[in-house]
């Protein structure tokens, strides 16, 4: 890498961060938009988390203690809606911001105001949906899936705002994803094929289209909720020839990439910490590349597993059934490259390590728990229980949240120049990885026996394990602050950091100092 | 490694106000739309109204300055090669993205097509559903609800071979006059440009004005509503937001002519120009597909 010259504009290259709050209000640089990406994410992580607290404490015991049960419905979906559309999504996105251009070699995002935009529009619409719970009537209280006519017919006031909130978050998200699209394809440095690109980058790739082909389709079911309350269609209304059901078809039509939007990218970043600390490189990087992208088009053609009870036909109940079972076919790819790469490795356990085996089991759990839902003789049996809780926190929690945990330990030395502790980091995964299985392990066996999802009260049999999961709950919850606390100590005071602190790493990101530099490659890096 | 003279140099833009500016304007535009629209429904009075003209002004501002921005420093020559093509990119799957938005919308007229409907008249797997309002025969377009106490069935619908007929012609005919535009743009025939721009654009206006008569026609002479059942929801959702897409593409065209008589565009540099032509293109496949499978089957 040398240093090549440029005859003009130099500045653009050269400067450092604007003073004060400007810079973070008009940056145009991809590592301030990451790095703010990460704390609204943190922010709503906590938010979010405080609505599952909530949930948890009214739940520690039988009868309504603390919430009225309209209140517990809209904590319920606010947690979930909050924790998808807040938390998990644009923590991907600022790993995206932060990490892909240095990954392939590139100056800055393709579109870096739009990038700015798709940032600034989250602030806006969250502002909009957690005020929907001031307003008169609450807020939405339908769960995060809205299903119609809950949401239409029997929705209160605010449902409205929910919508545009939704609209310009998904606006947000298509912008996010081409301009990530746009980075990709097009500013690679020289020498940085397809076949050579991280894995982080691979899956943010293929998590980006489905983006881009899903979120509209998001917008186009909240608009027909809305012609259906304000203007008298009939899209979801079975008395004008429409059909709740078909709010079902296209929400899951959404819904179903939506849950592989979260979890690729988790996929993406433990391909990158596995083989750092097993020092060895990854086991089968192609078959991971065409693995991510099987699920990614499976997640299009599966949508019905959501529904089986709705009554939809048997052949259809099959089809989906069985393309559902397919998908576990490249996930065990996955899975099984990920324990080959640490077969004979040299590991060690740093705390992102520890996060990533963590989301491997864990991970596993959630999606074997997923491969029982799948069948839909029994799902008939599981539907709206606890078991599905059970699930798709395992996958998302353990799963997408751990992940994320993982790369900001992996990468905050690389953001910040400085290392965080690493006896704090153990305590805080060996806090939340006993705080999420007390939280969630019982829940199975309370969907199993029959606790029905969503609802404030339960009968006594449950009592038990539902004490238990509160106190994995309010255990898990706590331990987040100590993330805070982390995060917050690394930044001020932590040690310095070398430019490459984990020994086995690969990647361009490691051949810059740390903290990176404000521009980080002002000319292609040479790629071997 | 001397790259420099293999990779050009990026033009990383300087901080902009622009960005929170839009997010802004944009949280003001729904907003207000939103508080309109529930004051509507619930008859509640708020300054949403205000609300929502401030934001729509706001946000019109800020795309105005921010394009105006975007070509003055295509102008400046500071765009690399690579940006433009980051651009390229970025309508190409902008366009994708608005695909899938009218894919929801004819997903539900197929569902509805193939399996509410006929459920609802009885048969099939879910004909049971026939109990709830017994006596429902299932016809497209509907002529009778379900319930036609809560909707009201159109007397009427609009036929394929009247206005829709004139309108599909219309529009293949627009195409052809803009992919002629943009071979005058590519042969430098500036005059020929603007002609068969404005011809385009002139086309684009009787589209909309024969759609909104059609509307005219619908509401007063065949009661074929939004709230005629499920037939006037796809219908009017369908027609509408093409007839708002063709309306955006129509503006970004007018763009286009003030930009060609600014004497913007040159053959080998008018992106600008390439990215409205292929949204004009966009709307007009997706009209054909409206027109055969709203109007015509």
């Amino acid at each position: 890498m040398t240093t090549a010259t440029h005859d003009h504009d130099h500045d653009h290259d050269h400067h450092g961060p604007a003073k004060g709050i400007t810079r973070w209000l008009y940056t145009t640089n991809h590592k301030d938009i990451g790095t703010m990406y990460l704390w609204f994410s943190f922010a709503m992580f906590l938010l979010g988390g405080t609505f599952a607290m909530v949930i948890r404490a009214e739940l520690f015991q039988p009868g309504l203690q603390l919430v009225s049960p309209e209140f517990f419905n809209q904590m319920t979906t606010m947690h979930g809606l909050v924790m998808v559309f807040g938390a998990v999504m644009p923590a991907f996105v600022g790993l995206a911001n932060w990490m892909i251009p240095m990954m392939i070699g590139a100056p800055d995002m393709a579109l870096p105001r739009m990038n700015n935009l798709s940032f600034w529009i989250l602030p806006f619409a969250f502002a909009l949906l957690v005020s929907t719970l001031f307003m008169e009537g609450g807020g939405p209280n339908f769960g995060w899936t809205f299903y119609a006519p809950l949401s239409t017919t029997y929705a209160p006031p605010s449902t409205t705002y929910f919508i545009f909130a939704v609209h310009i978050m998904g606006a947000s998200s298509i912008m996010g994803a081409i301009n990530i699209v746009a980075t990709i394809l097009n500013m690679r440095a020289p020498g940085m094929t397809m076949m050579k690109m991280p894995l982080f980058v691979w899956t943010w790739l293929i998590t980006s289209y489905l983006l881009i082909a899903v979120m509209p389709v998001l917008a186009g079911v909240v608009t027909m909720m809305l012609f259906d309350i304000h203007f008298a269609t009939s899209f979801f209304d079975a008395a004008g020839g429409g059909s709740p059901i078909l709010f079902q078809h296209l929400f899951w039509f959404f819904g179903h990439p939506e849950v592989y939007i979260m979890i690729l990218p988790a996929f993406g970043i433990v391909s990158a910490i596995i083989p750092a600390f097993a020092r060895k490189p990854l086991f089968g990087y192609s078959s991971m590349v065409y693995a991510t992208a099987s699920i990614a088009f499976l997640s299009f053609i599966v949508w019905g597993h959501h529904m089986f009870t709705v009554g939809i036909p048997f052949l259809g109940q099959a089809f989906f059934m069985w393309s559902t079972m397919l998908i576990a076919v490249p996930t065990g790819v996955k899975v099984f490259n990920w324990v080959t790469t640490m077969f004979r490795g040299s590991m060690t356990f740093e705390t992102p390590m520890l996060f990533a085996l963590a989301f491997v089991v864990l991970f596993t759990i959630g999606g074997f728990s997923g491969l029982m839902l799948a069948v839909a003789p029994v799902d008939f049996q599981y539907h709206d229980t606890y078991f599905v809780v059970a699930h798709f926190h395992y996958v998302l929690v353990p799963g997408a949240v751990f992940s994320i945990m993982a790369a900001v330990y992996y990468w905050l030395p690389k953001w910040s120049g400085r290392m965080y502790n690493e006896t704090m980091g153990k305590v805080h995964f060996w806090l939340s990885f006993v705080g999420v299985n007390i939280l969630f392990f019982p829940q199975h066996f309370l969907g199993l026996a029959g606790m029905p999802r969503r609802i404030p009260d339960y009968a006594l049999q449950f009592t038990n394990f539902n004490m238990i999961s509160s106190v994995g709950g309010f255990l898990f919850g706590l331990s987040q602050l100590l993330f805070l606390y982390i995060v917050v100590h690394t930044v001020v005071a932590g040690k310095k950091a070398p430019a490459k602190p984990w020994d086995g790493a690969e990647g361009l990101e490691w051949t810059v100092d740390s903290p990176a530099p404000y521009h980080t490659f002002s000319t292609p890096p040479k790629i071997n | 490694m001397s790259s420099s003279t293999t990779h050009e140099h990026y033009y990383v833009p300087a901080q902009s106000r622009l960005p929170l500016w839009m997010a802004f304007s944009m949280f003001l535009t729904v907003f207000g739309m939103g508080g309109m629209m529930v004051d509507m429904t619930t008859g509640r009075e708020s300054s949403s109204t205000w609300i929502f003209i401030a934001g729509f002004a706001l946000l019109s501002f800020v795309m105005y300055t921010w394009f105006a921005q975007a070509i003055r420093e295509n102008h400046a020559g500071l765009n690399s090669e690579q940006l433009k093509r980051s651009y390229v990119w970025g309508m190409g799957w902008f366009i994708f993205s608005e695909v899938f938005f009218f894919l929801a919308f004819f997903g539900a007229l197929f569902y509805v097509r193939v399996f509410v409907g006929p459920w609802l008249g009885g048969e099939g797997a879910k004909g049971v559903s026939n109990y709830l309002w017994e006596g429902f025969e299932f016809t497209w377009p509907m002529m009778s609800n379900p319930d036609n106490s809560i909707f009201q069935a159109p007397q009427a619908v609009i036929g394929a071979f009247g206005l829709p007929l004139i309108n599909t012609i219309i529009l293949i005919a627009s195409s052809i006059t803009l992919t002629v535009a943009h071979h005058a743009l590519k042969a430098e025939h500036r005059k020929q440009l603007n002609i068969w721009l404005a011809v385009t654009i002139a086309l684009a206006v009787i589209f909309l004005f024969l759609q909104a008569m059609e509307y005219v026609h619908a509401y007063q002479d065949l009661g074929l509503t939004l709230s005629s059942g499920i037939y006037g929801s796809t219908f009017f959702l369908l027609t509408g937001f093409h007839g708002v897409h063709v309306t955006i593409g129509t503006l970004m065209l007018v763009i286009m002519l003030i930009r060609s008589l600014k004497g913007h565009f040159k053959p080998n540099d008018h992106f600008g120009f390439e990215a409205a032509a292929w949204y004009w293109h966009f709307v007009d496949v997706v009209w054909v597909i409206v027109f055969v499978v709203v109007y015509w089957f």
